[in-house]
């Protein structure tokens, strides 16, 4: 996969070329033994060693969730925020500190459910940031009820019946909402997801990776044997992620073959950071020396005279 | 005693321009020196309905939107018939004669009918016929042409001279039609020696939240919090602010503390719609400890309610926002002036508390206007930002142990060294969820009562450190008076007003108390202030008594009796006086004011 070269200027203090155990948090996981989000949180971790990245350089920003625990898994700063409000919250972070990597970080629940407002918005801003989703089809930590991602016909407990809603289909929805890097990853495919990974990272824009990661409590549906021969990587299939249809007709698969991989890369659009005038010069805004220069205020008072 | 107290009226349909001649007229007052207080009664319609605005002016001071008119301008057969049953002698009435049909009118009232479509010329502008009517009034009010000249060409700057010269032409028919055929005003309009700014209270906060260095600022579009929003927008670029329109209040209020954690001083305003999106993230703002200010500009509810009208009913939605106890600051600014000083004072007080901080403003002073001396919009404010580890890169001059740094550190202050992210060797996580000093959820795995405990008390025990930071409530006017009138924000100036009244016309001497900040409440203080009272009567604009019951919660102390308004207007001076009276005549003690003036 190609990777882009810019990655920003490193004002590191330490220079000893880090390693995905540098990136470890202050507690282990809680998941479930034999969860997917295992994968997922040492795909980012390796991801972030081999970027050259430092721990205070990045800020990972979760909502509620099982998968949005992962904060407090790895060792950089982090923000474990209310369910569903990641992506408002990176946000904010994005352009208050335009200088760190934003790492959002979640399930299919908190980003695609109660968070779909904030995704659809942040996609069509194009805000630089790597947004992580832990897409397990169901709700883990409520006990196992029916998400946004759920099959049709799903049989959970809230809908002991089987549900009879379509399920949300984040790839497709990602690409015409304006992700400039829409990508899926497999927990269960960890070299392929680490290059995923670094590749959202280091891509400028916002960038989506929804990862299949199996719950092994609550969905035994879609489960890493149910996933293993389905799965197919895009470069296999010699998808070109720069096609907008094909990335689409690729993105619409379901069933005996689903593609993982990346679906759509596009990286002639500005992100947000980079369109607003005010962060053009003088660093980020968080640092910036606070206060009205006197000749401000003066013609600020003066335009209500 | 002032030498003029004189106030306009101008009324029509949304659409028929009456902004532009208020603006004007506000403009010629503040630069003569003259004070003035403006209110604008609208609804939530872009044309039509009936929109009235009432300029009133004086070279002293001006609290309030007063009780009478000496001047009606009604655009429309509507507002003639709305308003001119109030206007008393001495007063005048300049309107259209070839449209507007005057009804019967009180003795002494002059009728100016201006014949609008001779006094037009070759003018083809819909509206002229305010700028003619203008034109009339400041003739009547021995105001020199010039000024008004001046002050049309800035008006029509961007609309080109052939505007200017179109106004200009009509408005001097005007002018010398009154001249030559109305009777002026038995005074001259005063020109002292000095200038004032006017500014609507949005525009205020908008400009404390600049001085007190906000460097991000988003909202959603909601009425009557817009202002904020259009001021910020206008001007990002020049204050080096970042502003953004977000998808919702939720939205909002999350993005602003993702700012505000990087170190961003961070603000949004938004009604009490918008505050009830807003309510579970004030709560994880207090619980991540992120400094945020969030301003609720109060309307007239429940729910959607009337958007365009003022009310003091979120109170207790600002004291119950959000689940569990948390620590928040709740100020309400007690004028326009005071909006710009409040900012920058919580923004202090939020950075060193690291908790949110609410702006509860109204309706009535967000979107009234008030001339304000220029020196007091003075953005040279201090600024503190508290306990806060690597600004600009100072985290070598704070010396912490990498590696043993304690987030949410259990202080005698409660308050713990904040770091911001992209400091080297403080990495640590800020979580919704309770957690330990070191920023290690409790919530999951175990739970720990003991850390639980530590770990609340150490977040509310914050709040002990507030009050003495905070300026106390004082009484005006002597403590032996009959009656004290008690009020919180927006209203100290029409109480004010009233116990003038109360004083010069009825001969009954009012003390008043005026509640600022209302979390934390210097319940001491008020209650020592109170109980050597007479008769305490609370003034508010709401149903319940929103203030009095949080009073006696805090307290224990009940006022006598009640006056209070929820028809979406705000007090009118003899309002409260009228209460003030029937109270002391033992008629009631809840008393509600009819708003006589149907807008």
């Amino acid at each position: 996969m190609a990777i882009e070269t810019e990655v920003k200027t490193l004002t590191a203090t330490e220079t000893r070329p880090l390693t995905a155990k540098d990136f470890k948090g202050k507690v282990d996981p809680d998941w479930c033994p034999g969860c997917g989000d295992f994968g997922v949180l040492s795909a980012l971790q390796q991801a972030l060693a081999e970027l050259g990245l430092q721990p205070h350089q990045v800020i990972t920003i979760s909502g509620i969730g099982c998968s949005s625990n992962l904060p407090g898994y790895i060792g950089t700063y982090g923000m474990h925020t209310l369910h569903g409000r990641a992506l408002a919250v990176a946000t904010g972070a994005a352009l208050g500190n335009h200088e760190l990597k934003i790492i959002a970080t979640g399930g299919d629940g908190d980003g695609y459910g109660i968070g779909g407002n904030h995704f659809v918005h942040t996609m069509r801003r194009n805000v630089d940031l790597t947004y992580i989703v832990m897409d397990n089809q169901i709700y883990g930590l409520t006990t196992g009820q029916c998400s946004p991602t759920s099959a049709k016909g799903m049989k959970t407990k809230s809908t002991p019946f089987g549900s009879v809603e379509n399920p949300i289909n984040p790839i497709p929805m990602a690409i015409i909402g304006g992700a400039t890097y829409v990508a899926r990853g497999f927990s269960g495919n960890q070299k392929h997801l680490v290059e995923l990974i670094k590749g959202g990272i280091q891509h400028k824009g916002f960038a989506l990776i929804d990862v299949f990661s199996p719950c092994v409590t609550y969905n035994k549906d879609n489960t890493y044997q149910w996933f293993r021969p389905r799965i197919k990587t895009l470069e296999e299939m010699k998808h070109d992620p720069t096609n907008l249809h094909a990335a689409i007709d690729k993105g619409m698969l379901w069933g005996d073959e689903i593609p993982i991989g990346l679906f759509w890369k596009r990286t002639d659009l500005p992100s947000l950071d980079q369109l607003e005038p005010v962060l053009t010069e003088g660093g980020s805004l968080a640092h910036r020396p606070l206060g009205i220069p006197a000749e401000t205020a003066k013609s600020l008072v003066a335009e209500l005279m | 005693m002032a030498k003029v107290d004189f106030a306009v009226g101008i009324g029509g349909a949304a659409g028929q321009g009456i902004a532009t001649p208020g603006d004007i007229l506000a403009l010629i007052f503040a630069r003569r020196g003259l004070h003035l207080n403006a209110y604008n009664a609208y609804q939530s319609i872009i044309r039509g309905g009936h929109t009235f605005l009432t300029i009133r002016t004086s070279d002293e001071p001006v609290r309030s939107m007063g009780d009478k008119l000496d001047l009606l301008i009604p655009l429309n057969q509507d507002t003639m018939d709305r308003h001119l049953n109030l206007m008393r002698a001495g007063s005048a009435v300049l309107f259209d004669g070839d449209k507007i049909k005057p009804g019967t009118a009180a003795a002494g009232v002059q009728l100016g009918a201006l014949p609008i479509r001779e006094l037009m010329g070759t003018s083809k502008n819909p509206n002229a016929a305010n700028t003619i009517a203008l034109g009339a009034a400041l003739q009547m009010l021995g105001v020199d042409f010039n000024t008004l000249e001046d002050i049309l060409a800035r008006q029509f700057k961007k609309k080109g001279d052939a505007v200017i010269a179109e106004n200009v032409n009509v408005a001097r028919a005007g002018y010398e039609h009154a001249a030559a055929h109305l009777q002026p005003f038995p005074f001259k309009l005063p020109k002292l020696d000095r200038q004032l700014a006017v500014l609507d209270g949005n525009k205020a906060l908008a400009m404390g939240g600049a001085a007190a260095g906000v460097k991000f600022y988003c909202a959603y579009p909601m009425s009557p919090a817009t202002g904020v929003l259009h001021w910020f927008a206008g001007h990002a670029r020049q204050i080096g602010a970042m502003v953004r329109q977000v998808e919702d209040e939720i939205g909002v209020i999350n993005m602003a503390i993702g700012a505000a954690h990087t170190g961003c001083r961070a603000m949004c305003a938004t009604s009490g719609g918008g505050f009830a999106l807003m309510t579970e993230a004030l709560g994880a703002a207090s619980m991540m400890e992120i400094p945020v200010v969030c301003i609720n500009v109060q309307r007239a509810g429940p729910a959607t309610g009337v958007p365009t009208k003022t009310e003091q009913g979120d109170l207790w939605q600002m004291l119950g926002a959000g689940q569990g106890d948390y620590p928040r600051l709740i100020v309400a600014p007690t004028s326009i002036a005071d909006c710009f000083k409040t900012v920058p004072e919580l923004f202090n007080l939020v950075d060193k508390f690291q908790c949110p901080g609410i702006v509860l403003s109204d309706l009535l002073v967000s979107e009234g206007r008030a001339s304000v001396d220029p020196g007091e919009l003075d953005f040279n404010v201090k600024i503190d930002r508290g306990e806060t580890i690597g600004l600009n890169g100072d985290r070598e001059k704070k010396a912490l142990p990498l590696g043993g740094y304690k987030r949410y550190k259990i202080t005698d202050s409660g308050i713990s060294p904040r770091a911001l992210p992209g400091t080297p060797g403080l990495e640590h996580v800020v979580a919704t969820d309770d957690h330990m000093e070191d920023g290690v959820l409790i919530s999951d795995e175990f739970t720990n009562p003991h850390k639980r405990r530590a770990m609340h008390e150490k977040r509310m025990r914050k709040m002990d450190g507030v009050l003495p930071l905070i300026e106390a409530p004082k009484l005006s006017g002597p403590a032996s008076a009959p009656v004290t009138l008690v009020g919180w924000g927006s209203t100290a100036g029409v109480i004010r007003e009233a116990v003038e009244k109360l004083a010069g016309e009825e001969g009954v001497a009012a003390g008043h108390l005026q509640i600022k900040w209302l979390v934390p409440l210097h319940a001491d203080e008020i209650t020592r202030i109170l109980s050597a009272s007479k008769k305490v009567i609370i003034v508010e604009n709401n149903y319940s008594g929103q203030f009095a019951r949080y009073l006696r919660g805090e307290t224990g102390f009940t006022a006598h009796a009640h006056i209070r308004k929820y028809d979406g207007e705000p007090f009118m001076p003899h309002h409260i006086v009228d209460g003030v009276k029937a109270i002391l005549a033992g008629e009631t003690n809840v008393y509600v004011p009819t708003h006589e003036i149907m807008v």
